[in-house]
């Protein structure tokens, strides 16, 4: 069972201080990791979304999966929850090995995932979305499901714990309304209040912040530390760099399918190989006065021998 | 033109047999389609496998009618269990697919010239129901104020309309439980189910039997309402018919499948009754130049595909469905 909520505690100097002798490089070893990914690789055809050598996730800290398009961090992300199997490696959530493991035994192992687009069961109302993710649900057995009086209870206990969470959402005025009605940032906080209701030990959330106004943005900065708070671990794939220096105690940078850094957010955006992994190689480099001329020569040439393209761009860089 | 001889064939039609045997297809298919959005186009071949499991059982093999009907229900799971196992991991599409194909091919099997002596080919099967005639307790006609029953159509119909209230009983009481919810949920988003840990590939193959077996309990109505059997009674649009009937009561409501039936089943039959009667006689009301006699039982059905069309634009939720459920969807 997953570890049981722990309320006020500094969890945030916590994970600092768990952190603090971990070398800071591709792969290190971590004092408490709560997920162990080793040699995991997948192709699709000719190209390696993910070839990740090792990776440990170290346990109670909020850890951010960052790295340019297209560097396989949702690749990745679906092969540690089992969404996707890997063309080989091996990979463990609390020392079990999870390969060709079922997706919906790792939620129920306590690792449960959010999507990058909101998955909301839209013609359930937002309260039976909640009720869903309840686990070891006795009704949901075909003829248990005949005799109410064996889940009446557990139905209502799941509703009280479903009600909680959607008030600290702040969702509870919502509770009736089908859950395709809502906005894209309510579709957010409901993914991740329904993630809880599974009682996870690891949270994953496939880039939380994708599509929301700053206001909401907030909020869920604050839900994702309440996470940690209550002593889960937190995995995440963003692109807001704000975000990521804000709540993440640990960054870990893909590119081009390989972990390129790990470390503290501001040793990792201070390093050259993340700048040159997000930026491209020699980006900051001076050119000189000939070379500038030589490019734009070149462009010209380009241009006039192309006028097809040239009337594109306009449109092109609105 | 008598109209009161078109209402009451018109009565009849939308109350037995046919109302009957396409109420429990449906609640079937809503099972599938409505409540876990499975793409089942064979409803008839579940119809069919436990219809014929029920017949040949008896007239082929010689076992008892309370053997056979076990048999037939069997037959269907098997007929589910086979379907879902290689389709139910794949996208939604593949299980139309197969299951449309897999309804055919039952079909041709029973049908077959070198099966013949097992299921009688073309003929089909007759002479399996005499246990269940003999429990008819029914000893004269039954009126009914619209329209008289035989004894043996009293037996069918009062079996028949028993089952159907038993099964919307099941499907209500398993729809409403949290059973019910992972089905709703899988068909709004399967994904989304499966990383709240539930098992999708178990209950949809437990969606796709129990609403084959609710199939195949339809199939056993056709045999017993027609005292006989053969592959005509399963072919195709068998099944479109069923959808239309779902589609026009409501999908995922309790009742919708069986008042889309007995609505279906009536004004199909006003339909046909109506051009018929207009179209007989030395002087019809309807010209022979519009319309033949012969072609007057075929103009229902075009006049059935238009309704479909116009429901479909105007009332896409169905008689019992909820248009804001439909509104999320063109979002």
């Amino acid at each position: 069972m997953p570890a049981e909520p722990v309320s006020t505690r500094n969890s945030a100097a916590e994970a600092l201080t768990a952190l603090r002798d971990v070398p800071r490089e591709p792969g290190s070893k971590k004092p408490d990791a709560i997920l162990v990914a080793d040699d995991i690789r997948r192709q699709f055809g000719g190209l390696v979304a993910v070839d990740v050598d090792h990776l440990e996730v170290q346990r109670g800290v909020i850890t951010a999966l960052i790295g340019p398009n297209g560097a396989g961090k949702t690749t990745f992300f679906n092969l540690l929850t089992c969404f996707d199997q890997p063309d080989r490696g091996a990979w463990s959530f609390n020392g079990r090995p999870l390969g060709r493991v079922p997706a919906y035994k790792v939620a129920r192992l306590g690792m449960v995932r959010t999507f990058q687009l909101t998955k909301v069961l839209s013609k359930l109302s937002v309260i039976e979305n909640m009720r869903l993710a309840a686990t070891g649900q006795s009704g949901e057995a075909f003829l248990t499901a005949l005799l109410p009086f064996r889940w009446r209870s557990q139905e209502m206990a799941n509703t009280d714990r479903a009600d909680d969470l959607l008030e600290r959402f702040k969702l509870d005025t919502k509770r009736e309304d089908f859950a395709g009605s809502l906005s894209g940032g309510q579709r957010k906080l409901l993914e991740m209040a329904r993630a809880l209701m599974v009682e996870p030990e690891l949270v994953m959330l496939d880039e939380p912040m994708a599509g929301v106004n700053p206001a909401l943005k907030q909020s869920l900065l604050g839900h994702v530390k309440t996470l940690r708070d209550e002593g889960r671990s937190v995995l995440f794939v963003e692109h807001d760099m704000d975000m990521v220096r804000d709540i993440s105690d640990w960054v870990v940078v893909m590119a081009q399918g390989r972990i390129v850094a790990e470390g503290p957010p501001e040793h990792v955006m201070a390093d050259p190989t993340v700048i040159d992994a997000y930026l491209g190689a020699h980006h900051d480099a001076a050119l000189t006065v000939e070379e500038e001329e030589a490019r734009l020569r070149e462009e010209q040439a380009s241009q006039s021998s192309a006028p097809a393209t040239h009337e594109e761009h306009p449109k092109e860089s609105r | 033109m008598d109209w009161g001889q078109i209402f009451e064939f018109s009565f009849r039609s939308a109350l037995t047999s046919d109302a009957i045997v396409y109420s429990m297809a449906a609640i079937g298919l809503n099972v599938h389609f409505g409540y876990t959005g499975l793409l089942n186009f064979g409803q008839a071949g579940f119809m069919a496998v436990a219809g014929y499991g029920l017949a040949a059982s008896v007239a082929t093999w010689g076992l008892s009618f309370w053997v056979a009907v076990p048999i037939g229900l069997a037959a269907a799971v098997v007929f589910a269990l086979l379907l879902g196992a290689p389709t139910l991991r794949l996208r939604a599409d593949y299980l139309a697919i197969v299951t449309i194909a897999a309804a055919e091919i039952i079909r041709i099997v029973v049908g077959s010239v070198s099966l013949s002596e097992y299921f009688g080919g073309r003929d089909g099967l007759q002479e399996f129901n005499q246990s269940f005639d003999a429990l008819n307790p029914y000893g004269r006609p039954l009126d009914l104020l619209l329209f008289r029953l035989r004894p043996d159509d009293a037996w069918v119909f009062t079996v028949g309309w028993v089952l159907v209230g038993l099964t919307v009983l099941l499907v209500w009481a398993l729809m409403r439980s949290p059973w019910g919810r992972v089905l709703k949920s899988i068909r709004e988003d399967e994904e989304a189910v499966r990383s709240l840990g539930k098992n999708v590939y178990g209950y949809k193959m437990q969606s796709l039997v129990l609403g084959g077996v609710i199939g195949g309990v339809a199939g056993f109505l056709v045999a017993l309402d027609q005292a006989a059997i053969n592959p005509e009674n399963f072919s195709t649009d068998v099944t479109f018919f069923a959808y239309t009937v779902l589609i026009l009561g409501g999908a995922a409501r309790v009742f919708g499948p069986v008042v889309g039936a007995i609505l279906f089943w009536f004004l199909i039959s006003v339909l046909g009754n109506f051009f018929t009667a207009a179209t007989a006689g030395v002087d019809p009301l309807i010209s022979p130049v519009l319309m033949t006699d012969t072609q007057a039982s075929l103009v229902r059905f075009i006049a059935a595909g238009l309704g479909l069309v116009l429901l479909v634009i105007f009332r896409p939720q169905g008689i019992f469905g909820d248009k804001r459920e439909i509104a999320l969807d063109a979002r």
